[in-house]
């Protein structure tokens, strides 16, 4: 009897804690909608004016002609891609698709700016800039606090200078004040070093890399002196790890050696690379820096993350690398100071700069070229370009490039196909953690590019493997219960056309062209049961290896 | 421009290249036959001096103490409790918790004065893959990487680099590109992941067949950016992986019991018998990792129980290589990121010494029986004697393969960076 009634208590709780973790995971907290206008403050209708007159000109003077526009639904995936590191959700392929308002696109950008998956997203991507993406499992637990403190400023929109001011002026614990981790990144055993903040803040905040400049003048660029560097370096001596974490001892000056075999030392006082004017006499010397970082007249500072940015939204950033920019006002980047300058005087505000490239004609170009017939895409296109064309049209943003995606965007792609509906935050408890836990250990596989994942590259045999036969995109793609290719499969029974274009949709966000219909409509063709499950199975297989599903395009 | 200048020729299979350079050269490319594998002189069944040469790195990570392996100091203060034994090459004594290799030193250099300025595990363990500090704006390419790149093979059909076990920082192409990271295998001798399609094979034939439709639709109106992607070749060359008897190569179960305990039971071991196999095979650089080195407590036990892994497996694929005329074309180096301190610590541990570290060296036509450089047993003089830096040791490496060490490349920002910074060690050549 004792232990009858023992077990009922425990079979109570065990139901009683799965009810628990049921409603709290599971629970809808607030859906994401898409604005029936677009706010004001991120209107950049002038700003995309004069942006696509300079892409226009530049096109006419070099006699390149451009992509036709890309279909709405070809630009909704990247905007996707680049905000969340997903495709669309097939629950937001078919919203998207009966939404009939004005501005959809510029809506539905706004849309997913607004949802949560920006922020952690985008904070990722930045913080490779910031704080490295070096491994190890304390810079790792840090460099997470750091991801979630610069998610709440991105999700807040809060301007890019106060956030830089906040990061180069950090004073605090690393837990508490998450944005000290900027600092404490450069922890050399137990200080701080100078030089490696000098190195980051100059490329993360100006688009420029001088780091060789540590040990000797700039060997190929004259305008960087060994000088210049550990000018930068010295506005970082004063802060030290206290007790009370990251702070600022004002006693404590840049003393370097010139001499590896000798003790002797010289002073290095703070001074900047030019623009001294703006240098403000009074603060700390790190406050003096941010101040300097940040003033209106550093048109370095606003052309370095309009760079980064076009970078995350394109797959590629504007000028390559991302992060060695000639002068302001040099002809190649003159989009760029066109951008920034608006950028400045729209309060520096992330959104508003995504909402700018997302409107630009570049980003909404198609990735073909020539231009087919638009009425018949299934025709054969005239005569294909050269490599060396094709190559002139993409430097000069004629065409939209093909861009690897990242391994993140690849493995988030492969989850979000393989449900139906959308995988937020709102999504069940188990549903996140298997995207947590599958997400890793796949981007270890894939490869992580780490800091460099803004450089070009080509895919590998490794990636191709983990592609077609890993175990994440395996199971992915098995039809069992609560996955995409089972509730296909068998909510289409009788309906093959559906069936194909739903699985089209879901992957690839288009519908089947006419040989894919008349090939995989075949497969499909009177099937139930587990062979139709196996048909949808085999389709998914073919569109998760296809370039169309890894590629930006 | 003849066939072997074409980009595909030039970079047979498992050799992509870059999707910029792709789009320079393809326009010239077009028209000529892609040329395919040379499978004249089949790296497998050639021995001797003649054979291609390739490397064995086995990693020591964490920084293996140089008094506990190849340098001790019996009788000194710094010598800890460590004993020392006499070897096959006269003069030279080891650290008596290594008897097999006692044997074959003989076979090898020692190198007792290794320096780096890197105390840091993370930025020791890069020095020691590419011969370079590290640099923020730049990741330099291993040894492993330039040498899968410069003596490619185009008659193998598995990766060239490779990376076995479980370690921090595998071996990267760094600015080469991604196609020449090392491929990786956390478990050496165990069923290889992803390799293997679930399905039966007219499932498969089927899948390609569509995946072919639905890759045909995607070139329309961008043939040149989708051939440019590569992504369909990655696919044909990881079919022809799949599909190689050369996988073999990466399994033992044809190997005998008595083969398999004399590498020792460990997953060392059967790395190290993985990677002899890989040599015979023709992969031209493979690293083997043996983690837990580190050893800021315990030091002592702790390298007692690391020699009971490293011994076997070394004197193993020492005497196997040789046994099988392959050491002459094999270059085995033994490393670690850093040293030890001469000091022991007040929890009985030895902390990152990089100032003075000790290296074995040998195989592939490198002189044997050398030994390189001493330490003050004292501890008092930092430095040692005759001091080599890590780039002089990967130059006469990269030399002894027939790459020039010094070759300048253009990084893809159009940096120039020569493969290597040192010197190659007069000794040594």
């Amino acid at each position: 009897m004792t232990i009858l009634r023992r077990t009922a208590v425990l079979l109570l709780v065990v139901v009683g804690l799965l009810a628990l973790v049921q409603a709290v995971a599971g629970r809808p907290t607030g859906e994401i909608l898409t604005p029936n206008r677009l706010p004001e403050r991120f209107v950049t209708i002038d700003t995309a004016k004069q942006l696509d007159l300079w892409f226009e000109t530049r096109w006419q003077n070099d006699q390149i002609p451009a992509a036709d526009d890309a279909s709405e639904l070809a630009v909704l995936r990247r905007l996707s891609l680049a905000l969340h590191g997903t495709i669309p959700s097939l629950e937001e392929l078919r919203q998207f698709q009966s939404d009939s308002g004005d501005n959809r696109l510029e809506r539905w950008t706004q849309r997913l700016l607004d949802d949560s998956r920006y922020a952690t997203y985008f904070a990722e991507r930045l913080g490779r800039a910031l704080v490295g993406a070096e491994e190890g499992p304390f810079l790792a637990f840090r460099r997470d606090r750091f991801h979630a403190w610069l998610a709440d400023q991105l999700a807040a929109n809060r301007p890019w200078d106060r956030i830089v001011t906040a990061l180069v002026t950090s004073r605090g614990l690393p837990t508490g004040s998450p944005e000290t981790n900027f600092i404490t990144i450069a922890q050399i055993n137990d200080d701080i070093d100078e030089q490696v903040l000098a190195g980051r803040t100059i490329r993360a905040f100006l688009g420029q890399r001088i780091d060789c400049a540590q040990c000797h003048d700039h060997f190929f660029d004259p305008r960087w002196k060994q000088t210049h560097f550990q000018g930068l370096a010295a506005f970082y001596a004063p802060a030290r790890f206290t007790p009370l974490g990251i702070d600022d001892n004002l006693e404590q000056t840049f003393q370097i050696s010139d001499d590896t075999d000798s003790d002797s030392t010289r002073l290095v006082e703070p001074q900047v690379p030019f623009g001294q004017q703006w240098l403000p006499a009074d603060g700390t010397p790190r406050q003096r820096l941010a101040r300097w970082l940040t003033d209106p007249r550093n048109l370095r500072f606003d052309r370095a993350i309009v760079n980064r940015v076009w970078g995350q939204m394109f797959g590629r950033p504007f000028f390559s690398p991302v992060d060695d920019l000639p002068d302001p006002g040099d002809p190649a980047t003159a989009a760029l100071d066109l951008l920034a300058q608006d950028f400045r005087t729209h309060r520096r505000e992330l959104k508003w700069l995504v909402h700018a490239i997302a409107a630009s004609r570049p980003f909404r170009l198609d990735s073909r070229t020539p231009s087919p017939d638009s009425s018949t895409t299934d025709t054969l296109a005239p005569p294909e370009l050269s490599p060396d064309e094709l190559r002139r049209r993409e430097d000069a943003w004629a065409v939209f490039p093909l861009i690897r995606l990242r391994p993140e965007q690849v493995i988030g792609s492969m989850l979000q196909a393989a449900s139906i509906k959308t995988i937020d935050r709102h999504s069940h408890l188990f549903t996140r953690a298997r995207r947590f836990f599958g997400e890793q250990n796949f981007v270890e596989d894939y490869g992580d590019l780490g800091d460099e994942e803004l450089a070009e590259q080509v895919g590998t045999i490794p990636q191709a493997l983990l592609r077609m036969n890993g175990q994440l995109p395996r199971e992915l793609i098995r039809s069992e219960a609560f996955t995409a290719t089972r509730s296909i499969a068998r909510a289409t029974v009788g309906n093959d056309p559906l069936c194909l274009a739903t699985c089209f949709e879901t992957c690839l966000g288009r519908k089947p062209r006419a040989q894919e219909q008349a090939v995989f409509g075949q497969w499909l063709a009177d099937t139930r049961g587990r062979n139709r499950e196996q048909a949808v199975e085999d389709i998914f297989w073919i569109l998760f290896n296809s370039p169309e599903f890894s590629w930006n395009h | 421009m003849s066939a072997s200048q074409v980009p595909f020729a030039s970079a047979p299979l498992g050799q992509p290249l870059d999707r910029r350079i792709w789009l320079e050269h393809a326009a010239t490319a077009l028209g000529l036959c892609v040329a395919g594998p040379l499978l004249s002189a089949r790296a497998t069944t050639r021995r001797g001096p003649s054979r291609p040469t390739s490397l064995i790195t086995l990693c020591l990570a964490g920084g293996s103490s140089q008094l506990e392996t190849w340098d001790p100091h019996p009788g000194h203060a710094i010598g800890g409790d460590t004993t020392a034994i006499d070897t096959r090459q006269k003069g030279l004594a080891i650290a008596s918790d290594y008897p097999r290799t006692a044997e074959i030193i003989n076979e090898l250099s020692v190198i007792r004065s290794l320096v780096s300025r890197e105390g840091d595990h993370q930025r020791g363990v890069y020095v020691v893959k590419t011969g370079y500090s590290p640099d923020r704006t730049l990741t330099h390419p291993s040894v492993g990487a330039i040498l899968a790149k410069e003596r490619w093979d185009p008659a193998i059909e598995i990766p060239q680099h490779v990376s076995l076990g479980r370690g921090p920082q595998p071996a990267r192409g760094g600015f080469l590109g991604a196609q020449y990271d090392a491929y990786k295998i956390h478990d050496p001798g165990k069923a290889l992941r992803n390799i293997r399609t679930r399905i039966q094979a007219p499932r498969q034939k089927r899948r390609l067949e569509g995946l072919k439709i639905v890759t045909e639709s995607f070139g329309r109106g961008r043939i040149a950016a989708t051939n440019s992607t590569q992504h369909q070749l990655m696919i044909d060359r990881a079919l022809s992986m799949m599909n190689s008897d050369q996988l073999n190569a990466f399994q033992i179960d044809d190997e005998s019991d008595d083969t398999i305990q004399l590498y020792g039971d460990s997953q060392f071991g059967r790395g190290c018998l993985v990677a002899r196999r890989l040599v015979q095979a023709g992969v031209r650089a493979i690293e083997v990792t043996l983690p837990g080195w580190d050893t800021h407590t315990n030091n002592f036990d702790g390298h007692r129980q690391q020699a009971q892994a490293l011994d076997p497996a070394l004197a193993a694929l020492v005497t196997e290589l040789k046994q099988h005329d392959l050491l002459d074309s094999t270059i085995v180096l033994v490393l670690g990121e850093f040293g030890r301190t001469p000091t022991v610590n007040p929890l009985d541990g030895r902390d990152h010494w990089p100032h003075a570290f000790s290296c074995l060296v040998g195989g592939g036509g490198l002189p044997a029986g050398r030994l390189i450089g001493t330490t003050d047993p004292s501890g008092q003089k930092r430095k040692p004697q005759h001091p080599v830096s890590i780039a002089d040791l990967f130059a006469t490496i990269i030399a002894r393969m027939g790459v020039e060490s010094q070759k300048e490349v253009i990084t893809p920002i159009g940096r120039p960076m020569a493969y290597c910074e040192g010197q190659p060690i007069p000794e040594l050549l």
